[in-house]
């Protein structure tokens, strides 16, 4: 499985990355040594295998549904506020 | 002076919390050429130093303690030596923090490391890049790189927090000369930590000796309901090794480091049989590189320019926003794994990669679990070479930087715990010999460094 100049386009916008031509060709036999390393999972057997998501089983965890007093000073990080709320870019 | 002992004489009296911290803190800023921190947090660690002073009660009270720059602090800058993050200052205290405040500990800054734990050199930070205290032409080994290589140099008791995904307390612990101990998977609470793959991330301490981190891991430890994945299980008591195995397929590295490894296991006096880890050892490093890679890619989707960190006015639609300050303010090896990791969760490639590394860390959890059986603990190199120097590490390919983790890969994956030890010296560098454990077996690991600690 390789990753070409399309796919790493692709992927890179869904991060959102912008990526040069010059990054790119650096960054494309980069990629595919690695995805090389990666595939020789192939040769693992794991048909019977459930897949490990945690090291150890992890139980669901809940908390009772109930409001908590919110941290006021979280709005200290960021200059882009307005009143109580932080301002971001324009979605539409 | 140990941790303990020095504990002791802050309670008598006979030595001042204060008196440390202000020595400490000169001591930083001597070794400023070394890049070990990030920040000193010298107002906190002198408000800190008085109430130990004024009230010494805690198990660590007066206790200079330096943190990874992945662990939150309230009000003081924690960026994971990141620049998207420079300037962020944490509204609250990771749990962690909160516990060595509570045990009297003062906090006396963040230590450098590679950038959201990217690295096994510590070479990937965006501040300047740490220096080995032994030979300042090599590596600490990463990513806690600023927290093993302060330890090594100061000359005051302290122990450092650092934090490992796939080997990140281990490995500059090995190149370092110091000791660390990467706990069970779920001990500690990963609260306030900045996360790298929250399947993998576990919080630990570095320290020159075994005493110091058990002190430590004791006090950290435990459950928290802000972290649903920390354990609700104690450590198991017995502390007994009757019998080690040696894994067979990590002793293909340079004899030097071989021979150190099996003279150290040999003053243990115990007894041991060379076992092969045929999957653990084949298959670890992929599976352990494309779920770190996977979850990084979804857990640094939040550095988008709002809330907090890097940020310009939002004058932009939205994507192109995001991307701009992504693509300023992320350095090459975080695009590299935030790419990879995309694409291995991507539709058509997900089951391929993702679900398959996945699956292949339950045949390495059953491995390890049909060992734990037989033996007490496991034994290999911490890390097949010593401490490279900064010009080796600059000819390396990104695939050749993460073969350097093929020994620690393993007990990362799987959330088992491990102890990195100084084995001696090659080349006038230390190399480090690493104990595996069974789930919260941390006492036998304890044990086992205690007594060749005294030898």
């Amino acid at each position: 499985m390789k990753i070409d100049r399309n796919i790493l386009q692709g992927v890179a916008s869904n991060a959102r990355l912008r990526l040069s031509k010059k990054e790119e060709d650096e960054l494309l036999p980069q990629l595919n040594e690695i995805l090389e390393i990666f595939s020789e999972l192939d040769k693992v057997k794991t048909d019977k295998v459930e897949p490990s998501f945690q090291p150890l089983k992890a139980k669901n965890v809940f908390r009772e549904d109930k409001t908590e007093k919110c941290n006021e000073d979280m709005l200290s990080n960021t200059k882009n506020k307005e009143d109580r709320y932080f301002r971001g870019p324009k979605a539409i | 002076m140990k941790a303990v002992e020095y504990v002791e004489k802050i309670k008598s009296g006979e030595l001042s919390a204060v008196e440390t911290t202000k020595a400490v803190i000169k001591e930083i800023k001597k070794l400023n050429d070394y890049n070990y921190f990030n920040t000193i947090s010298e107002s906190l660690a002198l408000e800190l130093a008085e109430r130990a002073d004024k009230n010494p009660k805690g198990r660590l009270a007066g206790l200079p303690v330096s943190l990874k720059d992945d662990l939150c602090i309230k009000g003081v800058e924690t960026t994971c030596s990141s620049n998207i993050l420079k300037g962020y200052k944490p509204t609250f205290n990771a749990s962690v923090v909160e516990k060595l405040i509570n045990e009297g500990a003062v906090i006396i800054g963040k230590t450098n490391q590679d950038t959201f734990g990217f690295g096994s050199f510590n070479v990937n930070t965006d501040y300047k890049i740490p220096k080995n205290p032994l030979d300042t032409t090599r590596v600490t080994g990463g990513s806690s790189g600023g927290a093993a290589g302060f330890t090594a140099l100061t000359k005051f008791p302290h122990v450092a927090i650092g934090e490992s995904t796939g080997g990140s307390i281990a490995a500059p612990c090995s190149f370092c000369g110091v000791t660390g101990m990467t706990p069970t998977y779920g001990l500690v609470s990963r609260y306030g930590l900045i996360d790298y793959a929250n399947s993998l991330d576990k919080i630990g301490p570095i320290a020159k000796n075994v005493e110091d981190l058990e002190l430590v891991l004791d006090v950290i430890k435990g459950n928290d309901k802000k972290d649903s994945t920390s354990l609700n299980e104690d450590l198991k008591n017995d502390n007994k090794v009757k019998k080690i195995g040696l894994i067979k397929e990590t002793l293909n590295v340079d004899p030097k480091i071989k021979d150190l490894v099996l003279k150290k296991l040999n003053e243990t006096g115990i007894k041991y049989d060379i076992v092969s880890l045929p999957t653990i050892t084949k298959s670890s490093l992929s599976s352990y590189y494309i779920i770190a890679m996977a979850e990084a890619s979804t857990n640094l989707a939040k550095y988008c320019g709002m809330r907090y960190g890097q940020e310009e006015k939002v004058n932009l639609p939205f994507n192109e926003y995001f991307s701009n300050i992504r693509t300023k303010n992320f350095n090459k090896e975080i695009k590299r794994r935030i790419i990879l990791g995309t694409f291995t969760r991507m539709a058509g490639y997900r089951d391929a990669f993702y679900l398959k590394a996945m699956k292949v860390r339950t045949l390495v959890i059953e491995e390890y679990k049909k060992t734990f059986k037989k033996y007490d603990l496991l034994v290999s190199p911490t890390m097949p070479i010593i401490a490279p120097k900064f010009s080796e590490v600059n000819k390396l390919k990104p695939k050749d930087h993460y073969m350097m983790d093929i020994m620690t890969v393993g007990p990362n994956l799987a959330g088992i715990p491990h102890i990195s030890l100084n084995a001696g010296t090659y080349n006038k560098m230390p190399v480090g010999i690493m104990f595996m454990g069974d789930y919260l077996n941390e006492k036998k690991l304890f044990n086992i460094g205690n007594g060749l600690q005294d030898n």
